[in-house]
């Protein structure tokens, strides 16, 4: 999870209340990426405890004093690292879907195109719903963090759709049933 | 569905074979389905599937082996052979993947051919073909020759003389196929606009799941057949907004 980094990346702008921390990262990740409160302090515990924030009490006019977070050298530098380092699919996307499918060709070709073409399927009608809300998005205001989201889900939609069409290929030339102890 | 109304279009049973012997290819082996007016249906496949033997079938380009193709209705097996070249001119719009529209014509003569052909006035085919460009966008340079216009362009224009004189139905066969994505996906947007904009049935064949994603409907075709579909949207264009040929 790239909660701390997200983090980090808005402390760079200036210091922020943990609170303000949270609302501000939900609004740059277009919604998608909902925190608690708990989430947030824990995560700047850590940040604080391996130096790449630092942490004072702001005394207001009435009641205790709120902490207020604000990035450190080291912190800035763990950043940049971060900025540049190339994203890991740990596990890669739609893990379920490939395993669905080689468990399926185990089974037998007949078996393994069924469910390939039942994916597909769901797969086409995630990507319809996804257009029809981005036809009802497209005249409301919505934010880009939002609209780039809708748009990595349909591209992931896609990729999957496009590796489902190469298995019915490899499959359509492979034998009838390849089931080790008979038919399937 | 209501089976009381005509649908636009409707396969029952269709096969289509073609050679003889043990060279014979089953291209279509028992296709049924149904398109009501104002549909989009989108069908994908593989190579070889069938896709484009069904939109020759439903563009009456060809006959089927065995089965029905009823276009509003009608029997196409009934038809003889001057019925069925004015229902390609009047009832059925076709676009390919290139290749529409004739060098030697400008964009409006194009537009207003199939009109014409149809034994309308030169005058009465021009404002028709006119009013058709500018349903797809295209408002400018009319009179000039396709090779003036990029490819999306000339898309539309083939869009614009497949929908002239209110057509119910237009088959589409990879009609983004020769254009880049940004270009294919404002063709594609038009396409889509016509079932709610004019009540057309629209069948559109394409292997880009995100063109098949502005359909109603997606069909799947595996070996001639028909191997699955998504579910059909509620919402289509009710009969009232069919246009009569």
């Amino acid at each position: 999870m790239a909660v701390r980094e997200g983090l980090l990346a808005l402390l760079q702008e200036g210091p922020r209340h943990g609170y303000q921390l949270k609302t501000e990262f939900e609004a740059a990740t277009g919604g998608v990426w909902p925190l608690n409160v708990g989430q947030v302090y824990t995560t700047l515990d850590r940040l604080e405890r391996d130096g790449l924030v630092g942490v004072r009490v702001q005394h207001g006019d009435d009641g205790p004093g709120q902490k207020v977070y604000a990035i450190t050298t080291d912190g800035t530098a763990a950043l940049g690292e971060w900025w540049d380092a190339v994203p890991s699919e740990d596990p890669p996307p739609r893990d379920e879907l490939m395993l669905k499918v080689l468990m399926a060709i185990d089974r037998g070709r007949d078996h393994a195109m069924r469910v390939v073409t039942h994916q597909r399927t769901v797969l086409t009608s995630l990507l319809q719903a996804k257009r029809r809300e981005r036809k009802v998005a497209a005249a409301a205001e919505i934010s880009l963090a939002e609209r780039l989201v809708t748009e990595a889900l349909v591209a992931r939609a896609e990729a999957d759709l496009r590796w489902l069409d190469v298995c019915e290929s490899q499959l359509q030339s492979q034998p009838a049933s390849r089931r080790k102890n008979g038919g399937s | 569905m209501d089976e009381t109304t005509s649908a636009a279009l409707e396969l029952i049973d269709v096969v289509k074979g073609f050679g003889s012997g043990s060279t014979a290819v089953r291209a279509l082996n028992g296709v049924s389905l149904r398109i009501e007016p104002g549909e989009l249906v989108a069908v994908m496949g593989p190579s070889g599937c069938g896709k484009s033997t069904l939109l020759h079938l439903a563009g009456a380009m060809d006959e089927p082996s065995a089965g029905r193709v009823l276009v509003q209705g009608r029997d196409l097996g009934d038809l003889g052979v001057t019925e069925r070249a004015t229902l390609r001119r009047t009832v059925v719009g076709y676009v390919f993947q290139r290749l529409n529209l004739l060098a030697s014509l400008t964009a409006v003569e194009n537009v207003a051919l199939p009109l014409e052909l149809d034994g309308a006035g030169v005058r009465q085919a021009r404002r028709r073909a006119v009013d058709a460009l500018g349903a797809v966008g295209i408002t400018e340079s009319i009179d000039r020759y396709p090779d003036d216009f990029s490819g999306g362009e000339q898309q539309r224009i083939a869009i614009a003389r497949a929908i002239v004189g209110e057509r119910a139905v237009l088959l589409a066969d990879e009609p983004t196929g020769a254009l880049d994505t940004a270009t294919g996906d404002g063709v594609i947007e038009l396409i889509a606009s016509l079932p709610e904009r004019f009540g057309t049935a629209v069948v559109l064949v394409t292997h880009e799941p995100r063109f098949a994603s502005w359909a109603d409907r997606v069909v799947f075709m595996r070996d001639g057949r028909i191997v699955d579909q998504t579910s059909p949207l509620v919402g289509i264009a009710p009969m009232s907004a069919a246009v009569a040929p």
